[in-house]
């Protein structure tokens, strides 16, 4: 989230898309409803079904799963066409006045530059035109005909109501409704939010489908103000944490992962700090090295010197084009590439794409070792035969399974300390109530077992590379159980010297004086103490920050891009939602996302930007620079924009015997999966009380197409896909209709997800269903609007 | 200890988002067993039970035109006038703690089912297994050392609200209010006259028709519990105070019971 | 009177029910207690959703060196500016997440082609484990790629997880990773 929780008490219009916050963050809509009932807020729901949410709102839109783009393409075109947008926020705060290079077009469903033989873009086109000093150029008036603003009004042009409305499925009429109230926050005395969950991450286009949306949300001058912001419920716990700590291209703190190309310390660090696009541009990650050396410092400790450029070279480097987020690991594993995997926590066959390819998977491993709570279908997959044999009829019995499997119990949420980062980036620090039961471990203890018996190993006995494993510092006072607040301190940073603890990032050195886990959490746990245990209830602004209740990364901000909710002089857009003020020395309110004593007109209000300025027009991402509609890989439609170009051309589909794709003709209805408020993810299937509320699994099915099929509730039904099918009972409901598409129906099948072979309760996974195709930027699978057929048993 | 005044739950059905925690939050405080539910249906059961006090109602329906989802909390009302207690024969069995709550206590229960019959709002549910009814408690237990009852403090979105019944009543006037300005011109508040009001009210949108919530339009104490506490009631001490002076008379004639009786 | 009532029954009724026609039905006490009197009370975060609620769990006695702590009940933070005490219908439930009859509380060890879980001690699956990423380590370490370069990493292993877990563990992760050399590294967030 760009702001947070409880913030969304201070929105005039809450548009909810992609999400469905009554249903999965009960207690965050508590902030709509706040919002509603002190504010008059208005509630927009925009969804494929008449849900939770779209019960308590003010205006609901049915539209088809994945035609999101479409539909924000509308609403950026009404906003532009009948002049709703925030025009001095736009000028001062966007990239709307930079000039593009020549050459740069769309035709025909793809962007300039497009190889058809390599299928990818040369990005060229795309990039800005820059004059003698290397800034890019700027008309301030937005006339020229290649600035970002003219560009922009182009490209959504076509974007039409009636376009829209053939498209989603909608009609034109509730489409404006909707738009003229997400469009009346376009002034600077009112503000709207945006809260969206996996309805928009989880498609082949999902990144440029949240790019829509933050443009949507600059134009509208909605961006840094409180009650604005785009902002993304995350669904578990310390996901946000998760994802701060690194993953397979990022170290921890969003630095990148090296490349086999960046030979050396300077290299790397030559790469990861970007030039400044404009005068005014503030370029934070200029300060990369700094971050970098400190984490390397963190690493290695004693072992990273000046010399051995910090131990950068133990660091693993990935080709330069290689790729190694999930659906590539189990797309190499069913290729029989990868020999073990370590899961901790995580269950694949539940909730990767295309169960049966995930179990199929597994058992090409040599070994699987899971750590959980619970058994889990990932951690039985080898007696996937027995357990669901309906399911899989084609998988082999436990003998003939030969991975060797670890199941290790591991202490639940209650039987450790340590923080979790809520969605409003909110790090939170939980104390232990209790031990863990039986012979369960924490998870400290598995790690630190795992890696000091393999430090032994090599110690011992030699092997291939000892040095980088052994390199790795693990000097923590109780080596087999590390005390968590010992190691937030080491996230934290400290001086190497002193041991002082770092009290913000600004302190961070490039010379190995400084360590530090993550650059993101300087400042978390001080010598003044642990900064995340605190539980101040005080609200000075009034504004729901809450300053002195745990800690916000980065630096205790709460709203990011907060310089943003002021104009050129300093002065808030709306005085009784102030986020910050220029009192004429520095800034007050918020902790400044700027430097504090810098005048207004010094730096650009996004620091971390190259541009000092929010992108409306982003070159970084594979299939353009503005988001397109494209259809779903598997789409029950042709699309109208661009027939010749249907889904998006750079989403990435994997091509084993197990993917195979669907035709509308075989599998003519759009699928969606979800969660129930009733149930976690495929955990509380293992809890009675939640397993009492929804014991089986269920399809919603809109009445036309059950009366077609002669389907009444409480039928049993199959539902098909190119990869697999599931069986449950029939809920033939009102709440999710025909929609006309482009001149013809289209049903929707609903598909919630909680289910499993293990369990108190059992029913058939869901991702039986959906196909492993990925965002071609995030490497999300599509989970939402793929095809499938639906039979009564 | 108790609290000195009449303490009322208020339902605003307009906050409801069905997401059930007041029903966890019932069965976690009071340990009740959870069973399982047939499923395929957002309602967790078609009903209350004698262990499941507390129910969201589910109500596909249309509004104006338009499609409406009614989710509104079921389960018992705390009458003033309680037709339970009316029709209740074991003396102590029904109680009405000092702050309003109508509450059932168990030691004095002998699973007649009269409450059964005496309320207007299908509440109080027989327990096969004890041979005795039981209902919501208003968390008795929680509101003797003040705290809110468990699904008033779980409520997310405010739809729940716990205070002096006064307070209660004014804060569900000015929700109603609020609604009619935001177009729901027929919304109001349910505290229905038929059984003396209740110490759980609603803010309906639609408070002309509350079967639309799965409330009944009208309540009302069934005449058969009114007469078997009212005229016959006198009629029933007559019999009661035969009873007394027969029982003398048989001491008088008999004497007391000797130690043999007992294994008989 | 139905035959079965005894003479002592009938006896009792008609006291009571004459005792009680005297007595106003009005009780003053609440026939329960209250379950959570003198437990103890630990502040932590649910560990469902990113809302981020606080909780309080609590726990059987009050700390003192002989009571085994269980947990008998999971209530809201009032405190918490994010949800003032209040939760959903799975964060009211963590009771039974924590103290369930289903939670894993031994390692167990499924032997190649067995269709069954064996118990196995802790030493002997951290040897075995350690050997076996030992063995596959040194077989698919790649420390220089094909035009040289020095690259120090590790193909053939994946480790995943870590969303639900705390920054801590997810660090500490990284640790294990980097120092391993993995580079297939992920977790739920990629979904």
């Amino acid at each position: 989230m760009t702001n947070g929780w409880t913030d969304v008490a201070n929105a005039d219009v809450v548009l909810v898309m992609g999400g469905n916050p009554a249903e999965n963050h009960p207690v965050g809509f508590r902030f709509v409803m706040e919002a509603k009932r002190t504010r008059k807020a208005k509630l927009v729901c925009i969804d494929p079904r008449f849900n939770r949410t779209a019960a308590l709102s003010d205006c609901y839109v049915p539209i088809r799963a994945g035609s999101d783009i479409a539909f924000l393409g509308g609403l950026i075109h009404y906003a532009l066409s009948h002049k709703r947008y925030h025009a001095d926020y736009v000028r001062l705060h966007t990239n709307a006045s930079f000039l593009i290079q020549e050459g740069f077009g769309f035709s025909d469903g793809y962007f300039s530059g497009w190889d058809s033989g390599q299928h990818r873009y040369d990005k060229s086109s795309w990039q800005y035109e820059l004059d003698s000093q290397g800034y890019a150029k700027v008309d301030p008036r937005l006339e020229h005909p290649r600035c970002v603003f003219q560009l922009m009004q182009k490209h959504y042009s076509r974007y039409t109501p009636e376009q829209v409305a053939s498209i989603c499925g909608c009609s034109a009429e509730a489409f404006v409704r909707s738009a003229e109230i997400v469009c009346s926050t376009g002034t600077p005395d009112r503000c709207g939010t945006m809260l969206y969950a996996l309805g928009w991450t989880q498609h082949s286009h999902s990144v440029q489908l949240i790019h829509a949306a933050a443009m949507l949300q600059l134009l509208l001058g909605n961006i840094g103000v409180p009650g604005g912001g785009v902002n993304a419920q995350r669904g578990h716990s310390n996901i946000q944490g998760a994802t701060d700590m690194g993953s397979w291209d990022s170290l921890p703190g969003y630095l990148k992962v090296p490349r086999a190309q960046q030979t050396s310390l300077a290299g790397y660090l030559k790469d990861a700090t970007p030039q400044p696009l404009r005068p005014d541009a503030m370029n934070y990650w200029s300060n990369a090295p700094k971050f970098m050396v400190s984490l390397l410092t963190a690493y290695y400790k004693d072992r990273a010197t000046q010399e051995n450029d910090f131990g950068y070279h133990y660091l693993p480097k990935i080709g330069t084009t290689d790729n190694h987020s999930w659906g590539y690991l189990f797309d190499r594993m069913y290729a029989g590439q990868i020999e073990g995997l370590i899961s901790f926590g995580m269950n694949p066959v539940a909730n990767g794409p295309n169960s049966l390819k995930m179990i199929q998977a597994l058992g090409k491993l040599k070994w699987l070792i899971v750590v959980e709570n619970f058994e889990t279908e990932t951690a039985a997959f080898w007696n996937a035969q027995k357990l669901a044999a309906k399911e899989y009829p084609n998988v082999v019995d436990s003998s003939g399974v030969a991975t060797e499997v670890f199941l290790l119990p591991a202490a639940c949420f209650a039987e450790k300390d340590g923080s979790f980062v809520n969605s409003s980036r909110w790090v939170q620090w939980k104390h232990a109530a209790l031990d863990p039961p039986g012979l369960a471990k924490r998870d400290q203890e598995i790690i630190a077992a795992l890696l000091l018996k393999l430090q032994e190993l090599y110690r011992r006995e030699g092997g291939v590379a000892s040095e980088p494993l052994l390199s790795m510092s693990w000097n923590y006072a109780h080596p087999l159980s590390p005390s968590l607040e010992e190691v937030a301190k080491e996230i934290n940073g400290r001086e190497t010297l002193t041991g002082r603890q770092l009290s913000s990032f600004g302190e961070l050195k490039d010379d190995g004086s400084t360590s530090c886990g993550n650059w993101l959490y300087s400042g978390s746990i001080t010598d003044e103490g642990n900064q995340m245990a605190r539980r101040g209830q005080e609200d000075p602004t009034g504004l729901g920050f809450f300053p002195g209740w745990s800690w916000n990364w980065p630096a205790n901000r709460r709203v990011l891009y907060n310089r943003a909710s002021a104009d050129g002089d300093g002065k808030p857009w709306d005085a009784s939602r102030a986020a910050l003020h220029w009192n004429g020395q520095k800034w007050v309110g918020d902790v400044p996302d700027t430097k504090v004593d810098a005048p207004p007109s010094r730096f650009g209000a996004f620091i971390m930007l190259r541009e000092g300025v929010a992108k409306l027009f982003a070159p970084d991402f594979a299939e353009g620079p503005f988001p397109e509609h494209y259809e779903p890989a598997e789409s029950p439609v042709t699309n109208v924009l661009h027939p010749n170009v249907n889904s998006n051309p750079l989403a990435k589909i994997f091509h084993s015997d197990l993917d195979s794709l669907g035709s509308p003709k075989e599998y003519p209805y759009v699928a969606l999966t979800y969660r129930l408020t009733e149930h976690f993810h495929y955990w509380t299937k293992h809890v009675q009380a939640s397993s009492a509320l929804q014991p089986t699994f269920f399809v919603e099915l809109p009445e036309e197409l059950a009366s077609e099929k002669g389907i009444e509730s409480g039928d049993r039904v199959r539902i098909k896909s190119a990869r697999g099918h599931v069986e449950g009972q029939a809920l033939v409901t009102r709440r999710m209709r025909s929609l006309k598409v482009n001149g013809r129906a289209v049903y929707q099948v609903g598909l919630p997800i909680h289910w499993g072979f293990v369990g108190r309760v059992k029913g058939p996974l869901i991702n039986n269903l959906s196909p492993s195709v990925l965002d071609p930027n995030s490497g999300t699978p599509e989970y939402k609007g793929f095809l499938v057929n639906v039979e009564k048993v | 200890m108790s609290l000195p005044y009449t303490v009322a739950k208020l339902i605003d059905t307009s906050s409801c988002i069905g997401c059930k925690a007041c029903e966890v939050a019932c069965q976690e405080w009071n340990d009740q067993e959870f069973t399982l539910g047939t499923g395929g249906s957002y309602q967790t059961l078609p009903d209350l039970a004698h262990h499941f006090w507390n129910l969201i109602k589910f109500n596909e329906t249309q509004h104006d035109g338009g499609l409406a989802w009614n989710m509104a909390k079921y389960q018992c009302m705390h009458c003033l006038d309680p037709g339970c207690l009316r029709a209740c024969p074991a003396p102590g069995a029904i109680v009405v703690l000092p702050n309003g709550t109508v509450d059932f206590n168990h030691d004095s229960c002998i699973g007649c089912g009269y409450c059964i019959t005496g309320c207007p709002f299908d509440v109080p549910r027989l327990s096969p297994k004890s041979s005795k009814v039981y209902k919501c408690t208003l968390c008795s237990d929680r509101t003797a050392v003040g705290l809110e009852p468990a699904c008033i403090k779980a409520c997310p979105t405010h739809c729940l609200s716990f205070g002096k019944r006064e307070d209660m009543l004014g804060e569900a006037e000015r929700r109603a209010e609020q609604l009619r300005n935001d177009g729901f011109l027929r919304a109001g508040v349910y505290n229905p006259a038929g059984v003396g009001g209740t110490n759980v009210i609603y803010v309906l949108a639609r408070a002309d028709h509350p079967e639309a919530y799965g409330l009944p339009a009208n309540p009302q104490i069934p005449w058969t519990v009114s007469l078997w506490k009212g005229p016959l009631k006198w009629l029933g001490n007559l019999v009661l105070l035969g009873g007394i002076l027969g029982t003398f008379f048989h001491y008088v004639r008999y004497g007391p019971r000797r130690a043999h009786d007992r294994q008989a | 009177m139905p035959s079965h009532l005894s003479r002592r029954c009938f006896l009792q009724a008609a006291t009571t029910v004459t005792a009680s026609s005297a007595l106003n039905l009005r009780a003053a006490t609440p026939p329960r207690q209250l379950k959570i009197a003198h437990t103890t009370q630990t502040h932590s975060i649910c560990p469902y959703c990113a809302v981020g609620c606080s909780v309080v769990i609590h726990t059987l006695g009050d700390k003192a060196r002989n009571v085994t702590p269980t947990v008998v009940h999971v209530e809201g933070d009032p405190d918490s500016p994010i949800n003032r005490g209040t939760l959903c219908s799975k964060g009211i439930a963590l009771k039974e997440f924590i103290v369930n009859d289903q939670r894993l509380t031994r390692p167990l060890y499924r032997a190649p082609g067995t269709a069954g879980w064996t118990p196995i001690s802790w030493e002997q699956a951290v040897d075995r484990m350690a050997r076996l990423i030992k063995q596959t380590r040194d077989r698919g370490f790649e420390e220089n790629d094909s035009d040289g370069r020095l690259v120090n990493r590790l193909a053939n292993v994946g480790l995943i997880g870590g969303c639900t877990d705390t920054n801590e563990i997810n660090f500490l992760l990284s640790k294990f990773r980097f120092g391993v050399g993995i580079l297939s590294y992920e977790n739920q967030s990629r979904l």
